[in-house]
Formats: structure tokens, sequence, C-alpha cells
């Protein structure tokens, strides 16, 4: 990134300027903290682009508002915390269903209900994975820095034209709270992909059903196309079925374009990992200390590795397969109840023993915290 | 007119809505013989057509419910969205992309229990959408439910004694929320009917088109009001036609159904232009 | 695995890490901001600002952290600080065991009257911008004029720029004499603290 402009940026508004770096132009939404900064930049900041900012009369609206305007023809986004998170879900799977591609941020707080609304949590790890009713495969990114922020902005939009799904931003009430100095690319600089749309006739155009891809093109309303999207199981053409032979095909395919193309989507950053004893895995706002104790501690010659999910569903299998297979111990740093840990447990073979380093009073971990768990492990 | 002339002129009507149908749906309809919901499709489809509207630029929302299955069948754009949530879809729809005619198609239990909050906020928002609301008093696709239309004393799977609450007047709610035109009707009412889509299609604003109608397979045999000529025999003699201007008797009282434009407001903002406007002025460089 | 216990690292201290602290609504969380922007245009500098605050817009405690480093910032947070603003008695009561041996104490005392030590810096931040510049909005500018006098984390040039660049249309004035007249008082007030030996 060039050192261009540099200011003092909030991470939710990195998260608003990364989506209109990647073409977002319609935003609905409703206030909650600590994602409302999202809100406030984009009505902003999108009318003088030729965007569109509605505020709805609540979460349910705003992601139904967020669907319809995906499917017409816009980069769409929403953002919200726990409790609008949960009343989205059922319009989530929608998306899911119609394959209509969009991005909602959460910025999560402490929970369950209305919980610890300005203090940080990553309590909603599972839900981005499992909240909607049903069967489904979840695309989820979580950023840990304010740079960080608007670069997996840019990349959830990428994801969600590429699959035609709506991908979730897992931020956090310290990451889309910090401010940081910095400078964002040029445009041009990132790589921003647009969905990719019919060529065909409109007669011989089917919005689902079987394609190379796994992913079928899609057009914008008013293109002449005139297709029907429906929640209900659909057949290639959109309409309802509930013929087992029909279901199943319409079902792997939700799921098959996304586990079929993981070494795309999964991005997992690691450092100090080739010798590494202990590893610590972590995602958002605690890799940043995660990554400062694995410095301390490479300093004091004790081998230490750190593991970063950029990507948190569909889960890196593969690749912590292989980062963990020579690690004798791992340590999974959330800060929740344990959600994360469990997956790196089921990833974790041999005789690597996974520890859980856990928080869930409303802050985040010290460095103290880490290098107490670190020596726990060790003994 | 002769039998001939009348003949003629219902082949060249069918013609016309067959011409909207969608070649890939599998008929029959899935809605009970007589439903009015298919009424309530030939009359939109007609109107449309008069109107002259390019059939690609007309966006068919609805939510859950048997008439919200009407755009399955209607050859236009068609989003079936969440139970309750078509407004808020059609909102997103509408709001990006001021250049679509967006319609939604909707039930009583749908745009008036599930989907209130939504409806009321469309409505104060006056933004250019026609919603055809088809009220039949009760939850047809669940088997007979209560739903916030269905009178006192209405009987229902879950009012199996009779219903303790008060209903909801659509029309009224749309008009204290601040739509810009509001309109009744029934499904006996075909000419009128199809006038009053045409107006509210034509209306730049918030539309509401309330088209009584009928479910004899629950309303009417759990309350014995009989099949569906009996419930249409009902509302031709309950209704009274009053179309011709915005100020309508309310006589509901003698337990009438008034029909025809109940409000009609020409005067207030659209959301899509207010914004447009907004979108211009900070083009130019001064905030509006 | 080699024998060094990790609880005996000495986590590097090259940070400064300052917290203003005060409650909801005297601007703490603006002043924080001012601040890391008035530092942050040196770009030799890493800086990040955190805040913490209750669920209401006005009242409850309220802090917010900046954190500066000549490297790279990773726990975003203060833990030991090396400049504490106190500008109410419970901020100061909850915020100064976190206080590093050595730091800087500066509290407002038109609202701090009872102090844990002889140390500090206390100014009228809140009687000042009523009584002088007829604005008590601005006491949390002041601060921060007071505060680039008596610690070396930011210069008089670059905090006026950050916070007249951030000064709503028409208050640029009272902003820039606020920022002025905290340097003045603070530079006076570090003065008498420390008198010039010679």
């Amino acid at each position: 990134m060039p050192r261009g402009d540099r200011q003092l940026v909030m991470g939710n508004m990195a998260c608003m300027r990364g989506a209109i770096y990647a073409g977002m132009r319609f935003y609905a939404g409703y206030p909650i903290t600590p994602s409302t900064e999202i809100a406030e930049g984009c009505a902003r900041e999108l009318p003088k682009l030729g965007g569109h900012f509605i505020q709805m009369e609540d979460e349910i609206g705003s992601i139904g508002a967020v669907i319809g305007a995906a499917v017409a023809g816009s980069k769409a986004m929403t953002a919200t915390s726990g409790p609008g998170y949960s009343l989205m879900q059922e319009n989530i799977g929608y998306a899911y269903m119609i394959e209509a591609p969009c991005v909602i941020v959460n910025v999560q707080r402490g929970g369950p209900s209305t919980g610890l609304p300005t203090k940080v949590s990553q309590s909603d790890t599972m839900q981005a994975r499992w909240g909607t009713h049903g069967d489904y495969t979840a695309i989820t990114v979580a950023p840990s820095t304010v740079t960080d922020t608007f670069t997996e902005t840019v990349r959830a939009f990428n994801l969600a034209e590429r699959f035609r799904t709506p991908v979730t931003i897992l931020m956090d009430e310290v990451v889309g709270h910090m401010q940081e100095m910095v400078s964002f690319p040029e445009p041009g600089e990132c790589e921003v992909f647009n969905r990719t749309k019919p060529t065909c006739v409109p007669s011989s155009y089917m919005a689902y059903g079987p394609s190379k891809t796994c992913v079928n093109p899609m057009p914008s309303y008013g293109e002449g196309y005139r297709w029907f999207a429906t929640g209900l199981t659909h057949d290639a053409h959109g309409f309802s079925t509930d013929k087992p032979e029909e279901v199943v095909v319409e079902l792997d395919k939700l799921r098959n374009k996304i586990t079929n193309y993981e070494d795309e989507i999964c991005k997992v950053r690691a450092e100090y990992m080739d010798d590494a004893e202990i590893a610590i895995v972590s995602y958002g706002s605690v890799s940043r200390t995660a990554l400062q104790v694995v410095k301390l501690a490479r300093e004091a010659g004790v081998k230490v590795g750190f593991v970063q999910l950029q990507t948190v569903w569909p889960f890196p299998l593969k690749q912590l397969r292989e980062l963990l297979a020579k690690t004798a111990h791992v340590i999974v740093a959330e800060l929740n109840m344990g959600q994360i840990v469990g997956e790196v447990e089921r990833v974790a073979l041999g005789d690597t023993k996974v520890h859980s380093l856990l928080r869930y009073d409303g802050d985040i971990f010290t460095p103290m915290q880490f290098l107490e768990k670190i020596e726990e492990v060790r003994s | 007119m002769s039998i001939a002339a009348k003949e003629a002129g219902a082949r060249q009507e069918s013609d016309v809505v067959l011409r909207y149908l969608r070649p890939h749906v599998k008929f029959p309809n899935m809605w009970c013989p007589g439903c009015g919901n298919g009424v309530v499709a030939t009359s939109l489809i007609r109107a449309i057509d008069k109107l002259g509207l390019d059939r690609d630029n007309v966006v068919l929302v609805s939510g859950i419910g048997c008439s919200s299955r009407m755009p399955v069948y209607l050859d236009f754009q068609a989003l079936h969205t969440t139970h309750g949530r078509a407004l808020a879809f059609a909102t997103g729809v509408k709001f990006s992309r001021p250049d679509l005619k967006v319609i939604v198609i909707t039930g009583d239990g749908d745009s008036l229990s599930i989907g209130g909050n939504h409806l009321i906020h469309a409505c104060r928002r006056n933004i250019d959408i026609t919603t055809i609301l088809i009220n039949n008093y009760i939850y047809g696709m669940t088997g007979g439910q209560i739903s916030p239309t269905t009178p006192p004393g209405a009987h229902a799977t879950t009012t199996p004694y009779g219903s303790a609450e008060k209903p909801f007047e659509a029309c009224d709610l749309a008009k204290g929320a601040g739509a810009t035109f509001i309109a009744r009707t029934t499904v006996y009412h075909t000419t009128q009917m199809d006038r009053l889509m045409m107006e509210a299609i034509q209306h730049k604003g918030f539309s509401l088109v309330e088209v009584i109608s009928n479910c004899h397979t629950y309303y009417g045999r759990l309350n014995r009001l009989g099949q569906a000529t009996a419930l249409l025999r009902m509302f031709q003699e309950k209704a009274s036609v009053q179309d011709k201007g915005t100020n309508m008797v309310d006589d509901r009282t003698k337990d009438m159904i008034p029909t025809g434009i109940i409000h009609r407001d020409s005067e207030k903002t659209e959301l899509c232009d207010e914004y447009q406007k907004l979108i211009d002025s900070l083009a130019k460089g001064k905030p509006a | 695995m080699s024998r060094v216990s990790l609880l005996e690292v000495k986590i590097p201290e090259d940070r400064y890490e300052i917290r203003l602290s005060g409650s909801g609504g005297q601007g703490l969380v603006l002043a924080a901001m001012l601040l890391a922007e008035a530092i942050g245009a040196d770009a030799s500098k890493s800086v990040i600002q955190t805040k913490s605050y209750g669920p209401e817009a006005r009242g409850g405690a309220s802090k917010s952290d900046v954190v500066v480093s000549t490297g790279e910032i990773y726990y975003p947070k203060a833990l030991h600080l090396d400049l504490l603003l106190a500008m109410t008695q419970e901020s100061l009561n909850k915020y100064y065991p976190d206080l590093k041996a050595g730091g800087t104490l500066v509290i407002d005392d038109t609202l701090v009257s009872k102090l844990p030590t002889q140390d500090y810096y206390g100014l009228s931040f809140t009687r000042i911008a009523k009584e002088q510049l007829k604005n008590v909005m601005v006491a949390n500018v002041i601060s921060l004029g007071a505060i680039a006098a008596i610690t070396n984390v930011v210069g008089l040039d670059a905090l006026l720029t950050a916070v007249l660049a951030r000064a709503p249309r028409g208050t640029e004035e009272v902003n820039r004499i606020a920022v002025e007249t905290g340097y003045q008082e603070g530079l006076a007030l570090k003065l008498k603290k420390n008198p010039p030996t010679n």
C-alpha cells in the first residue's frame, strides 16, 4: 500500500470506505452500537456518488432492502451488531437460497440479548456459520486492523459477487471503534470483482441449475430476463419443487459452489509456523495482541507460531491441518466461551493438543494473559 | 352488444391474459377453484397491458401466503420473498432503481400482521410502490387461522369459539401512515378493480388497493357463508360503489363495504424523487 | 522446549500510553481523536486510539486511550499509563492505579478535589472554559493545550492544525484560543513545578 494521504481512520469508517471502493452503492441499515458509524458514513458518502442510503424501520427491513437492491443490480450492504444480526437471520437464509450477492457487517458486542452494547466480543462466530435455519454454507471474513478492515471488506464484496452469496464481515467493537493512521489503496490498486451477467437470450436463461462453476450468471432487473426468485427450494428455473432428486441437486449446488472453491475463499495468515512447537490461533482484534506475544516469545527463544483466520467460514480445514501437523500444542484464543476452538479440535490430528484461551468480560486479552497461557501449556 | 360480440371480446381478453403468463410454469395454479386471487391476477394483467408498461421493467414482489404466489404465474421480473417482508425488499428494489415499476402482491396476514411495520413505513415514506392487498379475512395457506382483518366473532381454526379480537381497517391504517393513493374494491367488481389498479399504478407515490376477496375454503366454510358464488353475492350486496371522488361516505357502520378511491394526495413528495434531488444538488457541489 | 519463563519477559517500552478520562459528554473521545491526529501527523509515529464508554450518549464513565509508538502497535489499548488526564473525581479514582511510577497526572481541579498524590498538574479546565471562553464545551480542547505544554508527546503547531481541521465552522476562533490558553496555563504550571535551575 502506498504511503499516500495518511489519516486517522476508525475501523467502521474503513469498512464503509472499503465497501465504496468495491462498488457498493446501496446501504440499508438500522442504528445499533457499535456499528452505527458505518451507517452514518454511508448516509454522508453514498448520495455524493449517486448511490442510495436508507435507514429502514428495523434490521429485518434493512437486510430485505439490501437483498432487493442486490437482485435489482446494485452492490449492497448493511451493518449491525448482535441483536440486529439475530433479527436478520431469516432473510440472510433467503439470500443464500435465491443466491443474492450482498454483504452483512456484524460489529460484535457482548451478548446474549442486549448484553454489553459497548464492549468487545466474538460471541457471534457460530451465529455467522449457523445463524439462519436449514443447511447451508456460509462465507465469513474477520479483519483485525483498520487497514485490514478496508481490504477484507473489498474481499467480502468480491466473494459475494463471485459466488452469488451473502458474505458476513465479522468485526468486533475494538476493530470497529479503534482509530489508526492509515492510507488506503488508490482506485485500480485492489482487484474488484463484478457479478457475471448472462449473455444468452432471455428464453434460455436459467438463474439456477447446472453450471460449470456452480454459479449461474445473474442479470440486473430490467434487462429482459424476468427471472423468478423464491425462498422455496427450487428447480433450475427457480420455481418451487419438492421432488427429492431436484431438492438434492439444488442443496448440493448451494454447498458445492463454496466448498469446491475453499482454496480461493480461505485466507489464513501464518507467521513463525515452520518450527513452532506452540501455535496461537486467533481471528479479529485478538490477532493483534497474539502476534505481539509470538514475537516476544520468539525473542526469548520460545518457539511459538501465529495463525490468523482471515476467513473464518468456511473453516480453513486444509490450511490449518497442514499448519498444525507438526505442532505439539495449539492455543485457540477468542473472546467468547469457546466457539472456534471446536473447529480447531476437529483439524488437530495425532498428538497435537488443543488449548482454549477465553475471555468474555467485555475486554480484550492483554499480552500478559497470553504469556501466562503459553507458560501453562509449556509446563 | 350481441352474444357473438361479447364472446369475441372475452376471447380477446383471455388472449391478453395468456400473453402475460409464464411459459415454464405448470398449470393449473395452486389456488382453490373459485379463489379470488385469479380474478385479481387477471385484473392486474389487464391494467398493466392497458397502461402499455414495458413488462421487462415491471417487478412483482410478494411475501408468503396464497396471494403471494401470484408472481409465480405472471411473466414479469419476480421476487417471492419471506413472510411479511415484501415491502422491505420492494423498498430496496425501488429505491435503488427508481426506473422500475414495482408492484407488491400481499395478503391480510402478510401485510397487516407479520409485515405491519414494513407497511406503515412504506406508507410513511411515500415511496412509489403499488401494493395490492388481497384481503380474505383469514390465513388460507396454513389452513384457516384468524388474521388481523378477521371480523369480531368470526370463526377460524384458532378461534373455535369466535374471535374476541378487533380487526384492522387496512385503508384507514394506510391513510394514517401517510399513503397517498388508497382504494378498495372486491373481487366481484372487476371493472372497477381494473380501473383502480390502473390509477394506483399510475399514481406517483405509495398506492394501496385493498381487494376484498373470498376464501370459501376456510373463511366461508368455518363461518357457514357458503361457496365462492355465495361470497361473491355477499360482496355484491354489501359493497357501495362510490368511486367518483375522494369524499366517500363511510357507511361501514351499516355493515357495508365502501369501495372506490378512498384517499388521494398528489401534493406530497415521493421518496425517490426527493433523494434524487439530494444526489443532484450534491453533484453540483451544494448540499440541499 | 527452552526453560526461559515467559512470565519474566519484559514487554518492550517503546510505547507511550495516554488515557483521557472523565464522564460522557465532556468530549474526551473527541479530544483523544484530535490528539491522535496531531501526533500521527508525524509520519515516523504509529498511533492508535480506542475508546471505552457506557451505553448512554451522555453521562456515565468515559475514557479514550491513545497509544503512540515508533514501531508497530499490536495490543491497541493502554495498560501502563505514561499520561493520565482525569476530568472527574470518579475517573481519577478509577484509573490512577494504571498510572506508571513517574507517569504524568493531569487533572481538572474544578471537578477533582481528592488527590492520591502530590505529583500532579492541576488546572481548572472547566472553569476556564466557562468563565474565560464562555463555552464549557471547549474544556477538553484546553486540556489538550495543557498536555502539549506539560509533555513532549505533541507539539503546539501540530495540535492547533488538528483541532482547527475538525472545528465546526464558526468555532475555529474559540478552539484556537482554547488550545493556546491551555498551552499557556500548562507552561506556567510546568515552570512553577519545575523552576529553572541555573
